[in-house]
């Protein structure tokens, strides 16, 4: 029988980190350039697109994601479209984020108080001159410690992609578990990587959080 | 023709009746002071006036210009009646020049080394040409209420609104906003303002307007009005018997 050494195992798990990194990437950022469009959906005066968005967030954040990931997966096989799984991880994890990104930042959005709105209204502003020079730039600023801390949710999410087969983190403890016949390890070691990703980000969520307290105290 | 005219205007939020057909003009120039206990609908006036909120029915126009509801027509008359607030509403994360040049370069299109200029004789004009660079939150209230007047006034607007501008000041910071105020209307400003001042109300504006349950129960030149109520919901309001 082969042994392995612990750095064998290390060594493989942390190639296949690689793809969780990138799908995180790429998650997140479509994530978030799709989020914006739902974010705008939502708050627009049009009562049409506000439903949609609404309707997509509700699906989005209503159905688990690992189904979504078995539709977009098996779902679109049936009508012969064959789709290889990163694809399928990938639309299913941008679609996932940018539902709850949307909604993060609706939040950021309608947090800005009534009375800037109204300042600017009153200065002869247009719906669009507000949003872009006095309500986002606020937003952002109160968005940016959630939407850190969203990012922690996204890297965890594409553990799951590894039912549907696409081989990242978790996929590779799997296969390396087979290997080793030992699940204990690999498992930790597994364990220990997503939390070398995902403490960083926490932790400096948090601090963007107290520092923007910090800016917010004389309120 | 006078520059701002109110015609049987009336305004409802669901079944209240907040204002109860309003007529009340204003001329070019004049200082006009609302005074009435709070739900008397004083400030739901002042914010039909720019569109803030909508009528129900009947008319205002600023300088002839009708107030419509739609999008485009209102922000020209915005442009023409600048609105100060209680809670002063600077744009906190821009500083006190830039609060007063954003509107100028953004909705006047004005270039921004002529709105710079604009923003620091405005801020000198209200005392703080020396916090330009100055962020709303280092300001003290009666600086920060100042710098609101100063981004009010670079628009170059007819007349202003203004709703209990120092409602929310401490008291030793409501004299320097008042002395403001007071330079403008010296200058010829056309002010209206919804205000708990009455010895301010007294000494400098034209008009005083007693709002009553939704409608003007009393007008008069502050001289009189102050001594000799008409009505006993004025005399009881302003105590005197």
């Amino acid at each position: 029988m082969v042994e392995f050494t612990l750095w064998d195992i290390a060594r493989n798990l942390l190639l296949a980190m690689r793809w969780t990194i990138v799908l995180s990437l790429v998650s997140f950022v479509g994530g978030g350039l799709v989020g914006l469009l739902v974010l705008f959906g939502r708050i627009a005066k049009n009562r049409v697109s506000r439903l949609v968005s609404k309707g997509y967030i509700e699906l989005f954040q209503g159905t688990p994601l690992l189904m979504q990931l078995f539709l977009a997966f098996f779902g679109l096989g049936l009508f012969g479209i064959n789709v290889p799984a990163w694809l399928a991880a990938g639309i299913a994890l941008i679609l996932w984020t940018a539902a709850f990104l949307g909604e993060i930042w609706r939040g950021c959005v309608e947090a800005i108080a009534k009375g800037q709105w109204e300042a600017s209204a009153s200065l002869g502003m247009s719906y669009l001159e507000q949003m872009r020079y006095v309500v986002l730039p606020q937003a952002l600023r109160i968005a940016v410690p959630p939407t850190v801390g969203f990012s922690v949710q996204v890297i965890k999410g594409t553990a799951l992609t590894s039912i549907i087969g696409f081989v990242e983190l978790t996929k590779a403890g799997t296969i390396v578990t087979n290997a080793t016949f030992e699940p204990f390890t690999v498992y930790g070691l597994v364990a220990l990587f997503y939390f070398a990703l995902c403490y960083p980000l926490s932790y400096s969520s948090q601090i963007l959080e107290r520092k923007l307290n910090v800016a917010h105290r004389n309120h | 023709m006078s520059l701002i005219e109110i015609t049987d205007v009336r305004k409802s939020f669901g079944d209240n009746e907040v204002l109860k057909g309003i007529d009340l003009d204003v001329e070019k120039g004049e200082v006009v002071a609302i005074i009435g206990k709070s739900g008397s609908g004083k400030s739901t006036l002042l914010r039909c006036i720019n569109g803030l909120e909508t009528i129900n029915s009947g008319s205002i126009s600023v300088g002839g210009a009708q107030l419509m509801s739609e999008e485009k027509q209102l922000r020209q008359l915005r442009l023409r009646v600048g609105m100060i607030f209680q809670q002063f509403n600077l744009f906190p994360h821009l500083t006190a020049g830039r609060n007063v040049m954003l509107a100028q370069t953004v909705v006047k299109k004005t270039p921004k080394e002529e709105a710079r200029k604009i923003a620091g004789e405005m801020l000198e004009r209200v005392g703080l040409g020396h916090r330009f660079d100055a962020y709303p939150e280092e300001l003290s209230g009666g600086q920060q209420q100042r710098v609101a007047i100063a981004r009010a006034l670079a628009m170059k607007p007819d007349a202003l609104l203004c709703d209990e501008i120092t409602s929310a000041l401490d008291p030793e910071l409501v004299a320097e906003v008042l002395a403001v105020v007071r330079q403008l209307a010296s200058e010829g400003m056309t002010l209206l303002m919804v205000t708990h001042e009455m010895s301010f109300a007294r000494d400098v504006c034209s008009r005083v307007v007693f709002m009553h349950q939704g409608k003007v129960h009393e007008v008069g030149p502050p001289a009189t009005f102050f001594t000799e109520p008409k009505t006993p919901e004025l005399k009881q309001f302003i105590g005197v018997h």
